[in-house]
């Protein structure tokens, strides 16, 4: 935990040099407007609609409690299955081996001839490479080993592949994305394309990116997956959900990843 | 009782379980000149329960995409549709009627759900499957108040 407050202030450390150096050309407005760190063009993170005391919270490692997985996930690290390895006996260094890792994924797997996600990829290394059995996505070792490896990724761009082999995938997932659904008829486009900035009722509809995800939701008390918010949004209008994992969620998720290209990874952002 | 009758009687059965609001007793409507002229059930609306169905959030939940100046004891009108209030005198009872029951015949890309459809759709939560968001009276009591708004 510490460690990654020292990560932390070293990083503040060296945007606080490359200010200093800026610092005559740098006007107080671009300073004042931290909230530029959260966009990217005409593209906002979530963090920009969330409260400023859930900001905080995401702010300050500390205060985050998402970091009770990110220590659970770096004590898992160096479990041994029940082959005897770890993840550690193959990532000795995860701070430098999970790198940039989460903020590719969803991935093309050959294997599968299908997307795969980060919780996809993790339940494949516990059962191919530690002889374990695959866990279920909410509870437990996935939160734990998803938010830490997604830490890994913290500040740098989200970066998902959609050419190529990813391109018939990304489609799919952009169909879901326009498609009307539930009994009240609408498509994510209209929350979240139509409406962004708007309240539905009290809720501030943000431009739903999932550079955050899994995050911690003060609503759920806990972390979750980007499926189980993707759920949670299906059921608001009456639709049927699909399990965690389901192709259509992990389509989906490449393209809504796409949709973000470029902003920095979050993991593990505080959301309402 | 011969084998069809039975089967008859099992089918209604079924028909009857589905819920309030059922295809079988779907109203059927005229749509002419961009509304819908005459009441759904024939009867008129009453006001006092259209208040409610509007703001109740499993009902006509109008309040997450509108605000109104009137129905200032709910907390948090939404912003995504224009204001409810004015909306009689922008529009016919007919024409706000089809909007009530389907402002996707108006406006193919608009948000707000058709109130009174139960067909067309995609994966509707079980529970939900063949029901309409209102009943046809739902509808007529919610234009009723809607009128009431100035
Ligand atoms: C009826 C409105 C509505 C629809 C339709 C809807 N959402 Fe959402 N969504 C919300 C609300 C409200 C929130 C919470 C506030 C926010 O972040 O926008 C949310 C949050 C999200 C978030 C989290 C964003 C963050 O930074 O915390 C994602 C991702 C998301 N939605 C994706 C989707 C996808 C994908 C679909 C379609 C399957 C969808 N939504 C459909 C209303 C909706
Ligand atoms: C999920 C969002 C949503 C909900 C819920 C919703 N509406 Fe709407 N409504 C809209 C939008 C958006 C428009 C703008 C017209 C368009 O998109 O074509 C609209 C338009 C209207 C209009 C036409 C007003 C004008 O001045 O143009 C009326 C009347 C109306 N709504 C009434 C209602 C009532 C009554 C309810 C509840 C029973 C309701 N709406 C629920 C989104 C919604």
């Amino acid at each position: 935990m510490t460690k990654y407050k020292t990560i932390k202030t070293a990083r503040s450390a060296i945007a606080l040099l490359g200010m200093a150096v800026f610092a005559s050309s740098a006007t107080s407005s671009a300073m004042a407007d931290k909230m530029d760190d959260y966009k990217v063009g005409d593209i906002h993170s979530g963090y920009v609609y969330t409260a400023p005391s859930t900001r905080a919270m995401q702010d300050d490692d500390f205060e985050n409690p998402a970091f009770l997985m990110v220590e659970k996930g770096e004590a898992l690290w160096s479990k041994p299955g029940p082959n005897g390895k770890s993840c550690a006996s193959c990532h000795e260094n995860p701070e430098e081996d999970m790198k940039g890792v989460s903020a590719t994924y969803p991935k093309y797997d050959p294997k599968t001839k299908k997307m795969m996600t980060i919780e996809q990829k993790i339940n494949r290394e516990i059962v191919e490479k530690t002889g374990g059995k695959k866990v279920k996505w909410e509870k437990g070792v996935m939160p734990a080993l998803s938010v830490f490896i997604g830490l890994q990724s913290r500040g740098m761009p989200m970066n998902v592949k959609i050419d190529g082999e990813a391109a018939p995938f990304y489609e799919k997932g952009k169909k879901f994305y326009y498609t009307r659904r539930g009994q009240l008829n609408i498509a994510c486009k209209h929350c979240h394309e139509d409406y962004a900035g708007k309240h539905i009722r009290a809720d501030l509809l943000s431009q739903g990116m999932a550079n955050g995800f899994p995050a911690y939701r003060l609503k759920w008390q806990k972390v979750g997956s980007l499926h189980r918010r993707f759920r949670g949004c299906n059921k608001n209008i009456r639709a049927e959900p699909y399990k965690q994992g389901a192709e259509e969620y992990v389509n989906l998720e490449l393209y809504v990843k796409s949709r973000g290209n470029g902003l920095k990874m979050e993991i593990p952002a505080v959301r309402r | 009782m011969t084998k069809t009758a039975l089967l008859a009687l099992l089918i209604a059965g079924s028909v009857t379980l589905a819920g309030s609001a059922s295809m079988a007793e779907m109203v059927k409507y005229k749509v002419e000149n961009d509304g819908i002229k005459a009441s759904l059930t024939g009867k008129a609306g009453d006001v006092k329960n259209g208040r409610k169905v509007a703001i109740n959030r499993k009902k006509g939940n109008c309040l997450a995409c509108h605000a109104s100046k009137h129905i200032k004891d709910q907390l948090f009108h939404g912003e995504i549709g224009p204001e409810l209030d004015g909306a009689s005198e922008r529009y016919s009872e007919a024409e706000l009627r089809l909007r009530l029951v389907n402002a996707q015949m108006v406006n193919e890309d608009t948000m707000m759900p058709a109130f009174y459809k139960n067909t067309g759709l995609t994966r509707v939560r079980k529970k939900f499957i063949g029901k309409t968001i209102l009943t046809a009276q739902e509808i007529e009591d919610v234009l009723a108040f809607l009128k009431t708004l100035k």
